[in-house]
């Protein structure tokens, strides 16, 4: 397998430069990276068009994000690369914690069957970029994507943003009524704005290595604290396809990043590593974290959504995973504002449930670095006394902290669910498990592929939907989609009504609904003002 | 064998990041003699909250069997 080659990719000038007027388009999204892209590709899916600007004209260099966790995988299948991402990824969901030389324990982040998608894959940033920018391409008349075109000002006025555009054939101008941010951890967005994180730096170095090399290591997440075939506090082990392995080692605070990335240092800390396999380094980088975000994340019509909005260190995979849910939590938003089927105040909720999230992913991974950094002496005698019970005792495991891996946000006691009346099924807030289920003309089909994108009512069991609901549904019984192996039983509950999101989280839970709850839940799911403003803070 | 002596128990309802963090949040500025004294405290609070003294000789036992390994 060779390794991967970049092409640049090439777009005409746009029309602004080939004699048109400035032009006005509903929105403009900054970066086409992982999240950039998905927000256009999310949002053509609701039919609105966007205009993407990269200031560069080539997918990702370096592997960066390789962790892609089940809801993610979920995420990007709705839009359309999720088979394709699992048929080039490594598989996993199987990680190995070691002390020294020791083995502590392992664990299986998805024990069960009935999934669709897997726990993790691991797949290089770079192949993710590309399969979205080739699912872009299905909609041509949608997505506008500009390489090379470089944001340089912007200034929001009237509602709206003007933004100034350098290209190598020239600059332009043109007005959007809302800007996306998706330009990553060193947002100009963001900068051009003015704005700053809060949160904390940590100063601890860790080198990030990607090796190709033949070896036949398993697919698995192997970890060590104080390994013996390395100085520093930890180890990590990740294989990606293409016979590429991520090995990310901690340096402590005093290392030198230029004096460590050449490869004469970076080279005997492999091999210490992969022992005498012949390899060659394909990415090498130096980093320290940090654990930081906007104050908001919505700025009159500018939006942030992933790095630019708000950055956490690695352990965890909490990064890219989290900007992709950013992405599905806004997209249906926006694109309900820009076609007018709700007001801009629905934009709030984007702030409210995705500042949620990235405070779930700061805290953990938080904690992961603080494992990881022992501060004093008595901060290391209990990370050795937990390391230690964890062989034998399950509650130590809990308290080792190599990174707490990215998991589904829920929105459970946010303004736009519903409080459900009983205890049973699935708590509005959740994403809608998953189940397999037979289709009424007996193809095999998963749960997670019929709801979502729009709002849609989910019946488990034979409730009858009371006459004249206005929404699509799927109907889970001998009639409708077959759980023949039980899982949507188990998972759903039995003879329950919900209401799922666009984003496929559980917006509403009813047992035997009337038109008028299921009407009111909907209202309040899209942020009617009317409906929330009732709702006790 | 009580439950909470069993290796698969866990008792933090899934929190245990909450009390580990709320562990070393309470050492934090601490020399190592006021930690050692803090750790002392806490350990002999913990065994009255056990409120079995057969069990607290269980779990000593437990406690030290680690260090009995390491040796």
């Amino acid at each position: 397998m060779g390794r991967y080659i970049h092409k640049r990719f090439t777009c005409p000038p746009p029309p602004e430069l080939r004699g048109g007027r400035p032009r006005d388009y509903p929105v403009v999204i900054i970066g086409a990276g992982p999240v950039g892209l998905a927000a256009a590709i999310d949002l053509a899916l609701h039919g609105v068009p966007s205009v993407v600007l990269d200031d560069s004209d080539r997918v990702s260099v370096g592997s960066r994000a390789i962790c892609w966790a089940k809801r993610t995988l979920e995420i990007f299948d709705r839009l359309g690369i999720g088979e394709r991402m699992v048929a080039k990824g490594v598989t996993w969901q199987v990680g190995r914690l070691f002390h020294g030389d020791r083995e502590v324990y392992s664990f299986d982040l998805l024990p069960e069957a009935g999934h669709k998608m897997p726990a993790f894959i691991n797949l290089q940033q770079y192949y993710v970029e590309e399969f979205l920018v080739e699912r872009c391409a299905d909609f041509p008349d949608l997505i506008d994507l500009r390489w090379n075109n470089k944001l340089v000002a912007l200034e929001q006025r009237d509602g709206g943003v003007d933004v100034s555009v350098e290209t190598p054939e020239g600059a332009y101008r043109l007005h959007a009524n809302w800007l996306v941010a998706c330009d990553g951890a060193r947002s100009r967005t963001r900068a051009l704005l003015g704005l700053d994180f809060t949160g904390r730096v940590f100063e601890e170095r860790f080198l990030i290595a990607d090796v190709e090399m033949k070896a036949d290591f398993p697919s698995e997440r192997w970890f060590w604290f104080e390994p013996l075939f390395h100085t520093g506090e930890s180890a990590l082990l990740h294989k990606q396809p293409d016979d590429i392995y991520r090995i990310d080692l901690q340096l402590g605070p005093d290392a030198d990043p230029e004096e460590e990335k050449k490869p004469e240092n970076v080279i005997p800390r492999i091999k210490a590593v992969v022992g005498d396999r012949p390899f060659e380094l394909d990415w090498v980088s130096v980093y320290t974290f940090q654990c930081r975000r906007l104050d908001k994340f919505v700025h009159g019509s500018v939006i942030f959504a992933g790095d630019s909005a708000h950055i956490v260190s690695p352990f965890g995979a909490r990064g890219g995973n989290g900007g992709i849910q950013d992405v599905d939590n806004l997209a249906w938003k926006l694109a309900a504002v820009v076609k007018g089927e709700a007001d801009a105040d629905l934009l709030n909720t984007y702030d409210e449930e995705r500042i949620h999230g990235a405070d779930e992913n700061i805290l953990n991974s938080a904690r992961s670095t603080n494992f990881m950094t022992p501060k004093s002496a008595t901060e290391r005698v209990f990370r050795r006394a937990v390391l230690d019970l964890a062989a034998s005792h399950v509650f130590a495991r809990r308290m080792v902290n190599s990174g707490r891996l990215s998991a589904p946000c829920s929105l459970a006691g946010h303004l736009l669910q519903t409080p459900a009346l009983s205890e049973d099924g699935v708590a509005p807030g959740q994403v809608c498990p998953d189940a397999p289920l037979t289709a009424p003309d007996g193809r095999s089909v998963f749960l997670a592929n019929l709801v979502g994108q729009e709002f849609k009512l989910l019946v488990v069991g034979d409730v009858q939907l009371p006459v004249g609901i206005d929404l699509p549904f799927v109907q889970i019984n001998a009639n409708g989609y077959a759980d023949q192996q039980g899982f949507a039983k188990a998972r759903l509950g039995r003879d329950v009504v919900y209401l799922v999101r666009p984003d496929q989280h559980i917006a509403a839970r009813f047992t035997a609904p009337a038109i008028e709850d299921v009407a009111r839940a909907l209202r309040r799911a899209r942020g009617d003002a009317a409906v929330t403003a009732q709702v006790p803070a | 064998m009580t439950a909470w002596l069993n290796p698969d128990h866990d008792g933090m309802s899934g929190q245990a990041d909450d009390v580990y963090e709320a562990l070393l949040a309470a050492h934090e500025g601490l020399t190592e003699a006021e930690s050692v004294a803090l750790n002392a405290r806490l350990i002999l609070i913990l065994l009255n909250a056990l409120s079995d003294p057969e069990m607290a000789l269980v779990a000593i036992c437990a406690a030290r069997t680690g260090i009995i390994v390491k040796q």
